[in-house]
């Protein structure tokens, strides 16, 4: 059995380096088109996580993300609270964030379903391809990010990046729960709210980010590798996120 | 009805920044302006689906049956509202169309539902006239591709609730094209009416061929006499320069010497004896893509194009189509090969130029950079296809047309299916299979028109927006199929459409035949002949055996992709076409392919020394001077007496020192060498780009180890691009760039071989292994055909000789084979009665193999005291360099590669790479050591201190003054010094590198019997500092570099005003 069921099509365009991100941490990944997915919700309950990759699903011409987020809110979010409910684990990465903000599984602090939150366009108005420090607070709160405690290195490739929450009742609450745990450990690159770069749900085992892990699978895709070369040797130290993602499914 | 949705006010979304800051130079007195995303959709729809949809409930707001500006921005005085014109593609309607059927409960008629999109832009500016709001609002659209709706605020007139579609027109008959009995001044007329691009000859080849006893026999017996429209327009697609390259296949005469065609002769010669002895290279010419071995599972393939036409029209449209089309070149080669990497070199106009300076039917450069870098955005991104190399090249010539060069690499397995993947064949009885978007009057006579001078004239029909997720979704389903073993053969469509497309496969099988209204339309009415040959975007072309149509249209619907059997391939020999069951085209295989007659040209040379410095707009007289280099005894080693380098001329006519103006080069040299270099690094060509850059993703896929950004702050420039085809191993590919037009000023020969030098240079300053490269040939030229309306043909066909011959040579010492290549041969423009001719222009793109990525090199200096090298010999080229553009004319030869002594150089440094020895390395190109120097300094963001005293400096052959001194009778050309030699040459085949302390030994004795030199060291002081025998030349410091070399990037976010 698989362990991972991994979204493609429509768009979706950074589908096969999460599924080696995935693999090389020991999981087995079943790639899986979004229209078998909505012909049969039930098929993630034989899986142990769901994995929403980035890219430009329709284009994001509707906006990002938007039509796969309508999707998901008509048809699989029932399937979705479902699945974690019984332990499974959700990742969204970048245009997979993005729909699950707005399809309100993420941060769904109030439990309601509704989107509190949204990606917005970037302060600067263009799309961004830049490696940054991301910073994880509370680990303990997700097992995605068990004994993760350090500050990451992987790159944001988007337009639309900038956090946002719906009301400032929507961000204290946020705040409280203390699920808002990755942000830019910088400078903040896209203008988001508290710099926030990834979010998990209450249960912290649906988790969402902008910036990309599977994009450093190995120590040379580091772009200061030559001048930096002790801060990067060995393996990226962002890749316990998979590892642990795995761990928590296989539990 | 119409559905508005805006972003909450207190949310800009970058497009109203843009769009503020885009009208703000027009319009003064502008003091807002907002964008609203406007939907016209089919009544029968809920309007709360398509707000759900389009409005994200968080930051915006649908607005149904009222206006959203009055929210938005209550203060508004206009708006603008843009909408594509009916016809031209408009994704954003598509995916909402698309949406609307696959997301929730489906309540959609079966029929299509019309859907329109439209972009409003509304403006608050208190004063403007409507007069002024009009003008100005062309900085908002194009024309050709959409249409306008401007209001005033007390104008009550509504805005459209929808845009008129393509009015549904019966089917025009086929009509037939009598060419019995004309005259060849008939037959040359009736190609310019029909736009067919075909010259005289090759019309009475055509007449002739319908006049053939057996082929009216054969005509007759099938119900046809006359040729149809249909048949005419086929051969003038296949026929057209764009498709034949008819001036590489003509046979030349230059000088004395008949050449058997540039083609034959300098590439595929060259190529085939290079790689007799490369069991590495699998598959060139015949295919989309040039395919090589990577490792022992996996093949690469490589593919540039260029899209110049189109993006003159329209910049955005035309740089999309141009990018998703070369990806169709490489998912079409073989039976289909992943698109891994793209690239992009751009020659603009100086996006400085004033406004004035602008013919009046050219579109501004800044324009035409912002709409082709937005069309590099969208496409490659939305296609998650990493730009991993290119370069940006401004120069007055290319107001006239920009080039627009689009690369593409892929990968495929070596065997799938159990069979060869990079083979492929089309059977007798196998289906015809079109596969992806469908054909509308969009992209007709884009083959044709590419084979044209730009002009009031060009067809606006050529112009296409692209769109790349219908692409990506056949990408995905056509590799899928592949690997079932579904396809005996794939190919792209592109200029032609089908005729191209099918006609190519039709050889294999020897023949088809199609039935055209079986062709999914995007609208009904097209005429057969606009069937076959629109070029309507996102499609390719499949041959699948019957008995695997099912499953392959089966997967096709998974993917939501559209696929049609539309004929059948054959053996008949002919191609044949059905349209409203009548037979409207049987045209012999034989006489399409191998009917076309040989263009006969002339090519001559005029010398560098019986010329000036070439100037814009300037032609080259060769009519009064034909023969002169046939017999160019005083000439030195020149053409006549067989390929070479220009000899250096000893006496030469006085010319002129063009205007003052910074695109034409001619402000005084500083004499303070200091700021020479900052003018340098702020200067367009050489300064970072990053804005642009950035906004590209480059990493998708997760292959890109060497990335456009190196150093600290990931702001220096690399030399190229280095990606891991296959996951999981270290084996890596570089990808590197060859281009200096300017070099041909002096001579073609020059720029030729100095373009492979410079992408080999490249990739060997990568680390690459310079033993394993391959190279793709790219050449824009303005028309080199003789005639009244090119006057200098004969010249401009011999540099292209002289280009070629460069290029061969180089390639020949390199052993780099040119798997593929493409050749765009009028880009010229004629406006305002004047013709601007680009400089003729030959990009090389090169791709070797790095055997272990952690091995690879960048720029930036490491630690201070590192030793800093200069590898390579210096000599007396400042022709044709920055320095020249800059501070000319000098009017002395152009750099090119001594091709011995590097590829030696070469060698050796490959060598000390692999041993690890070297702890920067950048390569010497624009601006010479001095700027290389800077690069390194800003990369690493260290210091450096030199000395020139000990550079190896070389004379140039026949060179018999000391540098410097040889031309000074010549009061008109700028004198240059010893010290700006030595600072800005761009003498080829040099390094700059550094090297610790504890390897000098090693490295030294690597670098044994080559040209180096020990200049200094990085320095613990943030200066760059730079001395002769000891006496300081110049000592910047390095913030002041870094200034400097983000000054282009200011200007393009409108941070900083024109320098």
């Amino acid at each position: 059995m698989s362990t991972v069921c991994l979204l493609t099509g429509f768009g979706i365009n950074a589908d096969a380096e999460l599924a080696l991100a995935f693999r090389n941490a020991g999981a087995a990944v079943s790639p899986t088109h979004v229209s078998a997915l909505q012909k049969d919700a039930d098929l993630l309950h034989s899986y142990g996580i769901l994995a929403v990759p980035g890219g430009f699903s329709f284009g994001d011409h509707l906006g990002s993300g938007m039509v796969l987020a309508s999707l998901f809110r008509s048809e699989l979010a029932v399937s979705i609270r479902q699945f974690v409910a019984n332990g499974g684990l959700v990742i969204g990465i970048c245009n997979g964030f993005q729909i699950l903000v707005k399809s309100g599984l993420l941060p769904d602090v109030h439990e309601t379903g509704e989107p509190s939150a949204s990606l917005v366009w970037n302060d600067s108005g263009r799309f961004i391809d830049r490696w940054v420090g991301v910073r994880i607070d509370r680990p303990e709160t997700s097992p995605w990010l068990s004994g993760m405690s350090e500050t990451y290195e992987m790159p944001i490739r988007h337009g639309e990046g900038r956090f946002l929450f719906r009301d400032e009742d929507a961000r204290q609450r946020v705040l409280d729960c203390g699920v808002a745990t990755l942000h830019y450990a910088e400078a903040n690159p896209n203008g988001s709210q508290d710099a926030i770069a990834g979010i998990t749900d209450r249960s912290g085992r649906i988790i969402g980010m902008m910036p990309h892990p599977e994009a450093y699978l190995y120590p040379e895709l580091h772009p200061v590798r030559r001048t930096h070369t002790s801060s990067v040797a060995g393996e990226p130290p962002i890749l316990q996120l998979f590892r642990n993602g795995v761990a928590a499914a296989l539990r | 009805m119409r559905i508005e949705s805006a972003f909450h006010p207190h949310l800009p979304d970058g497009r109203s920044a843009t769009s503020l800051h885009k009208l703000a130079s027009l319009l003064p007195d502008i003091t807002a302006c907002a964008v609203i995303d406007v939907y016209c959709v089919d009544d029968r729809i809920q309007p709360d689906r398509i707000i759900d949809l389009v409005c994200d409930p968080v930051a915006q707001t649908g607005y149904f049956g009222r206006a959203a500006r009055d929210t938005v921005l209550p203060e508004w005085t206009h708006v603008v509202e843009v909408a594509p014109r009916p016809g031209v593609t408009d994704p954003v309607a598509r995916t909402l169309e698309s949406a609307l059927r696959r997301v929730g409960s489906n309540h959609l008629p079966d029929d299509p539902v019309p859907c329109r999109t439209a972009l409003q832009y509304v403006i608050e500016a208190p004063t403007a006239s409507l007069t002024t709001i009009s003008a100005c609002s062309k900085a908002l659209y194009n024309p050709l591709i959409q249409i306008c709706e401007i209001r005033e605020r007390s104008d009550r007139t509504p805005l459209p609730d929808m845009y008129p579609h393509v009015e549904h027109m019966t089917i025009p008959d086929v009509q037939t094209v009598a060419l019995d009995g004309l005259t060849v001044e008939e037959l040359s007329r009736l190609s310019t009416e029909r736009l067919l691009a075909l010259e005289g000859a090759e019309m009475q080849a055509i007449q002739a061929y319908y006049a053939r006893e057996d082929v009216r026999t054969d005509r007759q017996k099938h119900g046809l006499e006359a040729p149809t429209d249909v048949e005419v327009e086929m051969l003038a697609q296949t026929w057209s320069e764009h498709c034949k390259h008819k001036i590489f296949a003509a046979e030349v005469r230059y000088g004395d010497r008949i050449i058997d065609g540039l083609f034959r002769t300098y590439i595929a010669a060259l190529t085939r004896e290079l790689i007799k002895h490369r069991r590495d290279t699998v598959s060139v010419f015949d295919d989309n893509s040039g395919v090589v071995v990577f490792d022992e599972d996996t093949l690469v393939c490589f593919k540039a194009e260029t899209h110049n036409s189109p993006s003159a029209l329209d910049p955005y449209g035309g740089a999309i189509t141009g990018i998703v089309g070369v990806n169709r070149d490489i998912l079409g080669t073989g039976r289909g090969a992943r698109p891994i990497f793209n690239t992009n070199v751009l020659c603009f106009g100086d996006p400085e130029t004033p406004a004035d300076d602008v013919p009046g039917m050219l579109l501004h450069p800044r324009r035409v950079l912002d709409g082709v870098h937005h069309g590099i955005v969208d496409g490659g991104n939305q296609s998650g296809i990493p730009v991993v190399a290119g370069a940006v090249l401004f120069d007055e010539s290319y107001m006239g047309k920009p080039l627009v060069f689009c690369g593409t690499g892929g990968v495929m397995p070596r065997l799938t299916a159990g069979d060869p993947a990079w083979e492929k064949a089309a059977r007798a009885g196998d289906c015809a299979v079109m596969v992806g978007g469908r054909i509308g009057k969009d992209g007709i006579h884009g083959a044709t028109f590419s084979s044209l001078a730009l002009d009031e004239t060009s067809p606006t029909s050529a112009v296409q927006i692209g769109d790349p997720i219908t692409q990506k979704k056949m990408i995905e389903f056509l590799l899928e199929a592949r690997d079932a073993g579904y396809l005996s053969s794939l190919t792209d469509n592109g200029a032609g459409g089908l005729s191209s497309s099918l006609g190519e496969m039709a050889r294999e099988s020897g023949g088809i035949a199609v039935n055209l209204d079986l062709c999914p339309l995007k609208y009904p009415g097209l005429a057969a002949w606009e069937i076959w040959v629109s070029e309507s975007q996102e499609r390719m072309s499949a041959a699948v055996p019957p008995e695997h149509l099912d499953a392959f249209l089966a997967l096709a619907e998974r993917h939501d992709v559209e696929a049609t059997s539309i004929g059948e391939f054959t053996d008949s020999g002919y191609i044949e076409l059905e349209h409203q069951k009548q037979k409207v085209c049987r045209l012999s295989m034989e006489f399409i392919h191998h009917g076309l007659p040989r263009m006969k040209l002339n090519a001559s040379w005029i010398p560098p020394d019986e010329r000036g410095p070439w100037r814009l707009g300037e032609t080259v007289a060769a009519g009064d001077r034909a023969g002169v280099a046939a017999t160019s005894d005083t000439t030195g080693p020149g053409p006549a007496a067989g390929p070479g380098p220009a000899a250096i001329p000893h006496a030469a006519a006085t010319p002129e020192i063009p205007a003052t103006g910074r695109a034409t080069g001619a402000s005084a040299s500083p004499d303070d060498p200091g700021v020479t270099l900052l003018q340098m690094l702020s200067d367009s060509s050489i300064g970072s780009r990053e804005y642009l850059v950035r906004q590209y993703d480059h990493e998708v896929q997760a292959r890109t180890v060497g990335k456009p950004f190196v150093g600290v702050e990931a702001d220096g420039p690399s030399d190229g691009g280095v990606i891991l085809p296959r996951h999981g191993s270290k084996r890596g590919l570089t990808v590197t760039h060859g281009v200096c037009p300017r070099y041909g000023d002096w001579d073609g020969y020059h720029m030729g071989a100095a373009a492979v030098d410079e992408a080999m240079r490249a990739h060997v300053a990568l680390g690459g292994d310079p033993a394993q490269a391959w190279a793709l040939d790219n050449f824009c030229w303005p028309d080199p055909v003789q005639s009244e309306r090119t006057p200098d043909g004969e010249y401009k066909l011999a540099q292209l000789v002289r280009t070629c011959e460069g290029m061969a040579d180089a390639c020949r010492a390199y052993n780099a084979p040119l798997i593929s290549g493409k050749d765009s041969m009028k880009n010229d423009a004629r406006a305002d009665g004047k013709v601007i001719s680009i400089r003729p222009t030959l990009l090389m793109s090169l791709m070797g193999i790095m055997p272990d990525v952690s091995r690879r090199l960048d720029p930036a200096f490491r630690t201070s005291g590192d030793c800093v090298y200069l590898l390579g010999a210096t000599r007396g080229e400042l022709g044709g360099t920055t320095w020249d553009r800059l501070y000319g004319p000098v009017w002395e030869p152009s750099p090119r590669p001594f091709l011995e002594e590097t590829a030696e150089l070469y060698a050796r440094f490959f060598a000390a790479a692999q041993q690890g020895l070297m702890q920067s390395a950048h390569d010497l190109s624009d601006g010479g050591l001095g700027v290389a120097l800077a690069e390194s300094a800003i990369a690493g963001r260290r210091g450096v201190h030199v000395d020139l005293a000990g550079v190896v400096e070389k004379r140039l052959p026949g060179e018999r003054a000391s540098v410097g001194g040889r031309r000074a009778s010549r009061s008109a050309v700028v004198r240059p010094s010893h010290t700006d030699r030595l600072l800005w040459s761009e003498s080829c085949g040099r390094f700059l590198v550094t090297v610790a302390p504890s390897d000098v030994a090693a490295f030294e004795h690597v670098l044994q019997d080559v040209a180096w030199a020990r200049i200094g060291h990085v320095s613990a002081e943030p200066q760059v500092r730079v001395d002769v025998r000891g006496r300081a030349r110049f000592d910047v410091g390095l913030e002041a570099c870094v200034h400097a070399w983000h000054r282009f990037d200011r200007f393009l976010a409108g941070k900083e005003k024109r320098s």
